[in-house]
C-alpha cells in the first residue's frame, strides 16, 4: 500500500482557558490517501476547527504525529510550516478571506510573493491570470472583492489556493456564505479538480448534505473520529447543475 | 518577498490612506525641516566668521587700553583707561621682531558736513599702513603718507557708506569736509566691505592721521588701542605672548588681574563667535530632534492602528505561506516609507525655510550635502526605530487569531 498522503497518529489538542483545559482533541488517527476527496462533519465545538487548523500547519498539536508524505511535520516551527502551508496546501476559507482593495488577480498571485521560486512578476501574473480563467473569471481579473458576488469571491479564492500547485485542498465551510446555487457551482469546480487534476480535496463542513459531494465522510465529535465511511450514494455536481434551470445573472 | 514588492505594497499601502498618511508624515517634515534650516543657519554663521576672519586679517593682533579686570575689582571696558601710550605702542614694535606692519589706534564719533549734507559716523586715527594692517583696499584717490601722520596734516579716507552719504553724485576725492569746524581733505575712498558678523555697516567711518585725530579732534594724549600683525600666521600666539609680556614689564604689574591693557587676536575673537554660533545651533538643534521624535511617535502610533485594521489581511497573508519575517519587512518598509518620504518633503520645506530666512532676515544660510544627507540617514533611522514595534507585533500574530479577527 503506497503512503499516505497524510496520516494522523492520536493526534490531541488541548489548551488553557481561564483555570480550566479545553481538550479540543483527544486523539484522532487518521489516514487520507492522495487523490482523496474527504469529508470532516461535525457539529460547532465538535474539535472540526482544531482538526483543520493542525491540519492545514496553522497550528501544532498538543501530542501526537502528523505525517505530511511520510514526514513528521508536527514539530515544525513557524516559518517551516508556513513553507509548507505556501508549497502543499491551498486554503479556501467560509468567508473568502481576500484582501479588500486588491484586484482578484493580485490576490490570486499573493502566494507566489512568498516561495522563492524566483518568478518574475511577469509569469507570476500570467500563471495567475490562467487559474483565474479555469475558474471562469479570466474577464473579471482586475476587479476588486467587493466588485464580485460571493460565488465569484469563492472562486477568486479557489484560484488562489491553486496558484503554487498543492497537492491538497483545504476548504472549510466554503458554501456556508452561499446560497444553493452557488454551492453547486463551488463543488462542481472542487469535483473537477479532484477529478481531472488529482487534487486531494478536504471538505470541513457541519451539512451533511454537502458533504455527499466526497468520497469519504469523517465524522467528528467530542474531539473524537465517530465514524469514518464511504459515500454510497455520491452527489454529482456537474449533473445537478446541468439539470438546474439555467439562470442569465453572473 | 522580494525587496522590490515589499516596496510596492509599503508604497500603495501609504497611498490607500492618503490624508492620513500626510498627516503621519507631517511630525517627520517638521522635525526634518528644522533640522535642516537649523543646519544651514550654522553653518552660514560659521562661513560668514570665516570671512570676516580674512576681511580682517588674521595674522591681526589687538592691543586695547583696559581690560576685564579680575574679581573684585571694577571691570573696565576696553579703551577706557589712559595708560596705554605711544612709547608703549613704539617699544613693543621695536622690541618684538616677529612684529610686521602695525598702527596705533585713536577713535570717536563725530559729524560730518559737505556742503549741505551731513552724516554722523566712527572716526578712527591710524599711521600710514592703517589700510595694509586692516586689511582695506582704496577704491580710489590715495592713501596719506608718513609725512602726512607727523606733521598732523587734516586729511582723510572715506568709507564706502560715508562717501555715498555725503556725495551722492560727485567724486569725493579732492572735496573739503568738516569735522568740528575743521576743514579735512578727502585723498580717497575706500572698498566696500559690507555687513559685518552683527550686522553692523563696516563701511560706515572714516580714517585719518592718528596724530590728527589725537590731538585736533579728541584733545587727548593716550592711544585707545595698537592693531599688530604678526610676520607669519603661525607666528601669531608667540607675539600676541611676548606683547603681554613687555606690556606688563613696562606698566610694572606682576599680578594678571591688574592688567590695565587686553591683548587679543582675531582667531581669538571668531573662536568664541564660532563658540556662540554653535551653542545657538545646538540649543535649536535639540528643538528640531524633539519634533523629529514627535514625529516618530506619530508613525510608531499610526503603524500601530494600522496593524489592528488589517489583521484580517495578516492572517491571510500567514495562511497563504508568508513568514513572520515577511510581514515584519512589509510592516517595516511601511513605517520607513512614511517616514522616508516625510523626510524627503522636510527636506524641501526645510531647503526653501532657509531662503526664506535669508530673504526675509539678511541671515547668512548655508546649505550643505551633507546636511541633507543627515537628514535623510536621521528621516530612515526613525521609521525603524518607531516601525520596530508595531511590525514585531504584525510579524508575531497568530495566523489562526489573525484570520478569525473581526
Amino acid at each position: 500500500m503506497p503512503e499516505p498522503l497524510l496520516r494522523f497518529v492520536d493526534l490531541k489538542k488541548s489548551y488553557p482557558l481561564g483555570d480550566m483545559t479545553v481538550h479540543a482533541l483527544r486523539g484522532v488517527s487518521l489516514d487520507i490517501e492522495a487523490g482523496a476527496f474527504f469529508a470532516i462533519v461535525g457539529a460547532s465545538g465538535s474539535g472540526k476547527s482544531t482538526l483543520m487548523n493542525i491540519l492545514g500547519l496553522l497550528d501544532r498539536p498538543t501530542s501526537g504525529s502528523y505525517y505530511l508524505e511520510g514526514q513528521d511535520v508536527s514539530g515544525f516551527d513557524r516559518d517551516r510550516r508556513a513553507e509548507l502551508r505556501n508549497r502543499k496546501i491551498g486554503f479556501v476559507f467560509q468567508n473568502f478571506s481576500l484582501l479588500p482593495r486588491t484586484t482578484a488577480l493580485e490576490n490570486v498571485e499573493l502566494p507566489l510573493l512568498y516561495n522563492g521560486r524566483g518568478r518574475t512578476p511577469r509569469q507570476r501574473h500570467e500563471q495567475a491570470l490562467k487559474l483565474l480563467r479555469a475558474v471562469g473569471l479570466g474577464e473579471r481579473a482586475d476587479h476588486k472583492p467587493n466588485q464580485l458576488s460571493g460565488g465569484q469571491q469563492q472562486r477568486v479564492a479557489i484560484a488562489r489556493a491553486l496558484v503554487n500547485e498543492p497537492e491538497l485542498i483545504l476548504a472549510d465551510e466554503p458554501t456556508g456564505n452561499l446560497d444553493s446555487r452557488t454551492s453547486i457551482e463551488i463543488m462542481e469546480i472542487l469535483q473537477r479538480l479532484n477529478r481531472d487534476d488529482g487534487i486531494t480535496i478536504i471538505l470541513i463542513t457541519h451539512e451533511h448534505d454537502i458533504a455527499e459531494y466526497a468520497t469519504r465522510v469523517v465524522t467528528v465529535r467530542d474531539g473524537r473520529v465517530l465514524s469514518d465511511v464511504p459515500v454510497t450514494s455520491r452527489r454529482d455536481a456537474a449533473r445537478e447543475l446541468a439539470a438546474l434551470p439555467a439562470e442569465q445573472t453572473e | 518577498m522580494g525587496f522590490r514588492e515589499t516596496v510596492r505594497v509599503a508604497l500603495r499601502a501609504i497611498r490607500r490612506n492618503k490624508v492620513r498618511s500626510a498627516l503621519t508624515m507631517l511630525g517627520v517634515i517638521i522635525g526634518v525641516a528644522s533640522v535642516i534650516a537649523m543646519i544651514a543657519l550654522g553653518s552660514g554663521a560659521r562661513a560668514a566668521i570665516d570671512e570676516q576672519i580674512q576681511s580682517q586679517g588674521t595674522a591681526l593682533i589687538y592691543l586695547s587700553s583696559g581690560s576685564m579686570g579680575g574679581p573684585g575689582r571694577a571691570h573696565q571696558g576696553s579703551g577706557s583707561v589712559q595708560t596705554l601710550t605711544t612709547e608703549d605702542a613704539n617699544a613693543i614694535a621695536r622690541e618684538i621682531p616677529t612684529i610686521g606692519a602695525w598702527t596705533p589706534g585713536v577713535r570717536g564719533r563725530a559729524q560730518l558736513i559737505a556742503g549741505n549734507a551731513n552724516w554722523n559716523t566712527q572716526v578712527e586715527g591710524g599711521n600710514e599702513d592703517y589700510l595694509r594692517v586692516r586689511n582695506w583696499t582704496l577704491a580710489e584717490g590715495e592713501n596719506f603718507t608718513a609725512r602726512d601722520v607727523l606733521v598732523a596734516e587734516k586729511v582723510c579716507l572715506l568709507g564706502a557708506t560715508v562717501a555715498k552719504t555725503l556725495f551722492p553724485d560727485q567724486d569725493p576725492v579732492g572735496q573739503v569736509i568738516r569735522l568740528k569746524n575743521m576743514p579735512f581733505r578727502v585723498l580717497g575712498v575706500l572698498g566696500e566691505k559690507g555687513q559685518g558678523q552683527w550686522g553692523q555697516d563696516q563701511d560706515d567711518f572714516l580714517v585719518a592721521p592718528w596724530t590728527t585725530i589725537q590731538k585736533k579732534l579728541l584733545g587727548i594724549t593716550y592711544l585707545h588701542q595698537v592693531s599688530y600683525t604678526a610676520r607669519t600666521s603661525e607666528l601669531v600666539e608667540p607675539t600676541a605672548v611676548a606683547i603681554t609680556r613687555l606690556m606688563r614689564s613696562r606698566h610694572r604689574i606682576s599680578n594678571p588681574e591688574n592688567d590695565d591693557f587686553t591683548v587679543r587676536t582675531v582667531e581669538e575673537m571668531a573662536a568664541t563667535r564660532v563658540q556662540m554660533a554653535e551653542t545657538m545651533t545646538g540649543l535649536l538643534m535639540s528643538v528640531a530632534s524633539v519634533s523629529l521624535l514627535v514625529g516618530g511617535i506619530g508613525i510608531m502610533n499610526i503603524m500601530l492602528v494600522s496593524v489592528t485594521e488589517r489583521t484580517r489581511e495578516i492572517g491571510v497573508r500567514l495562511a497563504v505561506g508568508a513568514k513572520a519575517s515577511d510581514i515584519l519587512r512589509q510592516f517595516l518598509a511601511e513605517a520607513v516609507a512614511l517616514s522616508l518620504v516625510g523626510g524627503l518633503a522636510g527636506i524641501l520645506l526645510g531647503v526653501s525655510v532657509s531662503e526664506l530666512i535669508t530673504k526675509s532676515l539678511g541671515w547668512p544660510v548655508l546649505i550643505t550635502s551633507a546636511s541633507i544627507a543627515v537628514a535623510f540617514a536621521f528621516s530612515a533611522a526613525v521609521g525603524v526605530f518607531f516601525g520596530w514595534y508595531p511590525a514585531r507585533k504584525a510579524a508575531n500574530l497568530d495566523p489562526i487569531d489573525a484570520l478569525r479577527y473581526e
